[in-house]
């Protein structure tokens, strides 16, 4: 948090003392995004410690106990092959912030490095960035991303589908690139990066130790924000059975495939998947959301 | 005005240009393609002999830059060139399906400006207040809830409920308007959640913004009663951002129809698409592409030129 | 959630009801016969794929076969109600020469093609010769299964000579009465052999209306068809919808029937919808879901590995099991639980994989893998992206978690899942195979080697199987052949290159009002809807 505090964005000063500290601040002035912090940090903790507090193994199979209804002993239930589901959304967890960051992470900082360059240097090369820009906006996210899975297939090493989050960091740079260009246009503009061109730095150097930190503010929103995109786009990727692959717990996939033929009878299927994704996007949002409002107002879109 | 349209029209050439030729090589460049698929569907003996002629027939054997000449030439005379899958025109392909999915889209427009517009509006009116939680919390959920899932919450609710579920045959809205109806409103809810909330969030921070200009605390001062200073003032000025946001969303709404139209067994375009992919029928997948950026561009241009309409300063630039 | 006890199996053997089944789908249609037929009525159906092609000389799926047979006529063809009974279509009468190198068919008169012309022996040559030697730009999916003919000759109008260079046994079963060899009009092919393809035009017991793809298939009586007072419907619309959305439908009354064939979940949920509405009829499938193993990479190319992971599989659990959840049920070897030519439960028990004793097996498992220095083991599983495969996969991944082997799973789309195969590019691989006949020339290809069976996934050289396969189509002797077939059965399990997993079980549901189609072991068969009405 202490990080936030060297942004250009920074809080007004009209405030009384005991909000100086941030956190305090950020909890009384963004009650939802608290509530939105509250949920991803039980996903965070789902996710970590799912070896520990889940009741059951993912992927064991247990036909004994095949789609029984949520009871003591399965509190949600359990699938078309015994398993637990809430075990399997805990383990979801892991899946889901695993490429929901990576993705969100590696999207966000690719944009955010193009938004600035581009930015930065501003004429021709600026131009031929905006366009580019401007034609992978023209898509759909999900559509973008299965242009992307139709192009480079799947392909996972260690386990992660390495392509999969190529499909979804894809529709992520363009988003990012432009929101941190139109920041970096005005950071450009600042006296302390004229000087530091004067003192002969090199491009690379103004961008990333000079202009990049002054960014942090807008790059830390988009970064959450897109934490809830790139789950809702992996559980949709999963869903349409172009994404993660069984038997890996996921929450698209658990809505996907055999479920269609039993969630009439057995809702508790879908139930609770679904609304551990929407749980999450919805947490996710309300932080990047409370964040934005926190950190200055004007970047509302 | 007309010099502008056609300047804007120009620039979408080189950019539909550079469209086109990155899907057409990047969607070639991994291995596996739609004969084998097609020939050997459900695992019988098909001899690699075979497997050739039909590359052959379908003109694959060509080297990928001629291919693309071909395909290049065909755009330019409106001749999309055949499905690799069906062997049926493309054009025929997407125009069965384009009525379906355009009507989904339009209705949940429709679903999206009557949820909206009161949400949107009131959150404004009263903001910080309860009823703005409220509608925020709504909205940000509408964000949130994944409309595929949203859709199977539909089909199951009406099923405990009614015992009854939606028709999975398409009838045209000319010859049967309630059997139509009864069949595409649940996907456009679906669908039209997400789209409220967006739009009602824009809303929201439109009449916030209006709220704050002079025209109205001037109509504020001569005690005019403030809620009809709400309709008559604010709304038309805070409408204008919103109907963008209409606009260009329509032109996304594709995006929502993907998995949506998966759920509810609609024979739509987002359903083609999804299975031009996992069918490898690059020729169906590029002209999609296509066809999605040229929506794209022309909703864009269609904005914009209202814009001019209602703002001069814009097309004089 | 008292519905959840259409989930627990009857308590009949699994092994059995194979046999079971097939009694049952006999039973069907002769309880029907003493019903008169009743003329008129539209009979619509779903099916879960659409048509890559219109010709059925071209293809393998059932989208094509289910769609497309109403149009067309074959030279013979199965007999309604007696599977696997063979009778003329086209051909009045056949005769083959007692040195089996000569096959003779009179043709009917006064078959009508629907444009009107008339059908003649020169039909019939031009359309095996499509399939025979395809010209270019058409597509011939049975190429092969006419390798034995020399050649084809047409002494009149009326009468059809097949020369064959080598005796083939199968030849009735497999060319003349096969439902993809239809007859198209040589008049048509003439002009542009490649016609087929996307036109419909036949001398079958319905004309072709529409094909709105995405959507539907529609076709109308043909009130000229050579079989007098047939068809009885007044033409059919076939609907393309997902297996999800079939079953609402036929729930909904929107559709009558589907003819590929349900999951037990789906069925129970039909049951539960349709109430008294429900006419089930379930059967064994020459339909068999296996695994192969890629004996080019290590270390796969020891036999023991392949065949400690095919003995980690529990067989009559996974019966049990899956086949309350999937159409996976039936616990065979190399050929169809319940056919003629399938191991007894005595003969199956004997063999690596089936054993009962899953400890044992287990530990035996493990004790290969010792052996073959592949302790904890990680392998791939290249799977494909539909039912059953994934469901499949999922059991196994369990199974073989359970003898300490790691399994990475990757659900592949068809096309890549094709190129992986094409490029040796997998380490196990998840695959089905399926024929019309139950007879071991057509079923046990998918176990042989490289260079007997060219599109095989498992590349190796096994000359035994292969001679074991010769010499099962040379005899004529059952008693020799079945112990041939045995043989087979138990060098395939030893060296498990491709081992079969469990057969699939066809379930086929529709409203009771529609009768007169056959139940059989393939979803390939019966669908010229000729005999169909409905009540």
């Amino acid at each position: 948090m202490t990080t936030l505090s060297q942004t250009a964005l920074r809080p007004s000063p009209a405030r009384r003392r005991w909000r100086d500290n941030p956190v305090v601040d950020f909890a009384v002035s963004q009650p939802l995004g608290v509530a939105g912090l509250v949920a991803v940090l039980a996903m965070v903790v789902a996710a970590v410690l799912a070896d520990f507090i889940a009741p059951y193994d993912p992927v064991a199979i247990d036909f004994e106990a095949m789609l029984a209804p949520p009871s003591l002993a399965h509190p949600f239930g359990t699938d078309s092959f015994g398993r637990d589901i809430l075990t399997r959304i805990m383990y979801g967890a892991r899946t889901a912030l695993t490429i929901g960051f990576i993705s969100s992470f590696i999207g966000c900082t690719i944009g955010a490095l193009i938004g600035l360059a581009s930015a930065y240097y501003g004429g021709w090369r600026d131009m031929i960035v905006q366009r580019g820009i401007d034609l992978l906006l023209s898509f759909p996210i999900i559509v973008l991303a299965l242009v992307v899975v139709a192009m480079v297939g799947r392909n996972r090493v260690g386990g992660i589908d390495v392509n999969l989050i190529c499909a979804i960091t894809v529709p992520i740079i363009p988003r990012a690139a432009r929101v941190v260009r139109s920041a970096g246009l005005s950071i450009r503009e600042m006296p302390y990066v004229d000087a530091a061109r004067a003192a002969g730095y090199s491009s690379a150097r103004i961008i990333l130790r000079h202009m990049a930190p002054n960014v942090l503010g807008p790059y830390l929103i988009l970064l959450t924000a897109y934490i809830a995109q790139a789950i809702l786009l992996e559980a949709s990727l999963s869903f349409l059975g172009l994404g993660v692959n069984e038997p890996t717990p996921a929450w698209g996939l658990m809505l996907s495939g055999n479920s269609a033929n039993f969630y009439q009878t057995a809702p508790w299927m879908i139930l609770f998947p679904g609304a551990a994704i929407s749980l999450a996007v919805f947490g996710f949002n309300l932080v990047g959301d409370a964040l934005r409002d926190w950190l200055d107002p004007r970047l509302k879109t | 005005m007309l010099r502008y349209i056609v300047k804007r029209l120009a620039l979408m050439i080189p950019m539909l240009f550079t469209v086109a030729l990155l899907t057409f090589f990047l969607l070639r460049v991994i291995p596996g393609d739609i004969v084998e698929v097609k020939l050997r569907a459900d695992g019988g003996n098909v001899s690699q002999e075979v497997i050739e002629r039909e590359r052959v027939r379908l003109g694959l054997d060509k080297p990928l830059v001629v291919q693309f000449g071909d395909w290049m030439k065909g755009i330019v005379t409106f001749d999309y060139g055949t499905s690799m899958w069906t062997g049926q025109p493309i054009s025929r392909e997407i125009g069965i399906r384009l009525g379906l999915s355009m009507q989904v889209a339009v209705m949940a427009a429709i679903v999206a400006v009557l949820i909206a517009v009161p949400l949107g509006t009131v959150s404004a009116l009263f903001r910080d207040s309860w009823i703005d939680y409220l509608v925020r919390i709504v909205t940000i959920a509408g964000l949130a809830v994944p409309s595929f899932w949203l859709g199977m919450l539909i089909i199951l609710g009406l099923l405990s409920l009614f015992n009854w579920s939606p028709p999975v045959t398409y009838t045209s809205f000319f010859t049967d308007p309630i059997a139509n109806l009864s069949q595409l409103i649940w996907p456009a809810l679906a669908v039209g959640y997400r789209y409220a909330a967006v739009v009602a969030r824009m809303l929201r921070s439109s009449v916030l913004e209006a709220l704050q200009e002079d025209y109205i605390r001037t109509a504020r001062a001569k005690g005019v009663f403030e809620r009809l200073v709400i309709v008559r003032h604010t709304l038309p000025n805070a409408l204008l951002p919103a109907i963008t946001v209409i606009g260009l969303e329509l032109a996304f709404l594709m995006g929502g129809l993907v998995v949506t139209e998966q759920v509810f067994n609609l024979n739509g375009i987002g359903r083609l698409f999804v299975e031009a992919v996992t069918r490898n029928d690059f020729t169906l997948i590029q002209t999609l592409v296509m066809m999605i950026a040229v929506m794209f561009a022309v909703v864009n241009l269609i904005v914009d030129l209202l814009y001019g309409v209602l703002d001069p300063r814009v097309t004089n630039q | 959630m008292t519905d959840l006890s259409a989930f627990r199996p009857s308590r009949r053997a699994v092994l059995q009801s194979g046999a079971a089944g097939m009694a049952l789908m006999a039973a069907g249609p002769q309880a029907f016969a003493q019903e008169t037929p009743k003329r008129g009525g539209i009979l619509s159906f779903a099916i879960a794929a659409e048509p890559p092609t219109y010709d059925l000389h071209g293809s393998q799926t059932f989208a094509v076969m289910q769609r497309v047979a109403p149009h067309y006529s074959t030279l013979l063809r199965y007999k309604g109600g007696a599977y696997p009974e063979i009778v003329g279509d086209l051909a009045e009468s056949w005769t083959s020469a007692p040195d089996g190198l000569t096959h003779t068919f009179k043709l009917r008169s006064g078959v009508l093609f629907h444009d009107g012309t008339p059908m003649t022996s020169a039909d019939v040559k031009a359309s095996y010769e499509r399939i025979r030697n395809p010209p270019k730009g058409v597509v011939s999916s049975r190429q092969a299964s006419l390798g034995k003919v020399g050649s084809i000759e047409t002494p009149d109008p009326q009468t059809v000579v097949f020369k064959m260079s080598a005796v083939s046994s199968s030849f009735i079963d497999e060319v003349a009465a096969s439902p993809w060899n239809a007859i198209y009009s040589a008049a048509r092919l003439e002009k542009d052999p490649a016609w087929p393809i996307r036109n419909v035009m036949g001398t079958g017991p319905f004309e072709f209306v529409e094909h709105v793809a995405g959507s539907h298939w529609v076709g109308k009586r043909f009130e000229k068809y050579f079989r007098q007072g047939y068809p009885f419907l007044d033409g059919f619309r076939a609907i393309t919808m997902s297996p999800a959305a079939t079953v609402n439908a036929l729930v909904g009354k929107q559709i009558q029937a589907e003819f590929r064939g349900f999951s037990p979940a789906e069925r129970d949920r039909l049951i539960k919808g349709m109430g008294a509405d429900a006419k089930v009829q379930e059967g064994g499938w020459l339909l068999h879901q296996d695994i192969s193993f890629n004996p080019k990479r290590k270390p796969f190319d020891d036999p023991r590995v392949r065949r400690a992971l095919s003995l980690a599989i529990d067989r009559w659990s996974a019966s049990r099991s899956l086949g309350r959840i999937s159409v996976l049920r039936d616990i065979g070897g190399v050929m169809m639980p319940g056919g003629q030519w399938a191991a007894t439960e005595a003969e199956l028990e004997k063999l690596p994989g089936f054993g009962k004793d899953m400890a044992a097996n287990r530990a035996e498992a493990k004790r290969l893998l010792k052996e073959a220095g592949a302790e904890n083991l990680k392998i791939q599983l290249l799977n494909r992206a539909i039912e059953p495969y994934i469901t499949a996969g999922i059991y196994l991944i369990d199974q073989w978690r359970q003898i300490g082997v790691t399994v990475e799973n990757h659900d592949a789309e068809t096309a890549a899942w094709y190129a992986s195969i094409g490029g040796d590019n997998f380490d196990v691989v998840m695959d089905s195979y399926t024929d019309y006949t139950d007879d071991p020339t057509t079923g046990l290809p998918k176990f042989l080697s490289a260079e007997k069976w060219p599109i095989a996934a498992p590349k190796f050289n096994d000359p035994e199987l292969d001679d074991l396969y010769a010499r099962q189509g040379a005899t004529n002797d059952k008693a020799e052949r079945r112990k041939l077939v045995r043989a087979f059965e138990a060098r395939t399990m030893e060296q498990a290159y491709t081992v079969p997993i469990l057969w699939w079980r066809r379930i086929v549901v529709m409203q009771d009002a529609v009768k007169g189609w056959t139940m059989s072991p393939t979803h390939m068969l019966y669908q010229d809807l000729a005999e169909v009405w409905l009540a």
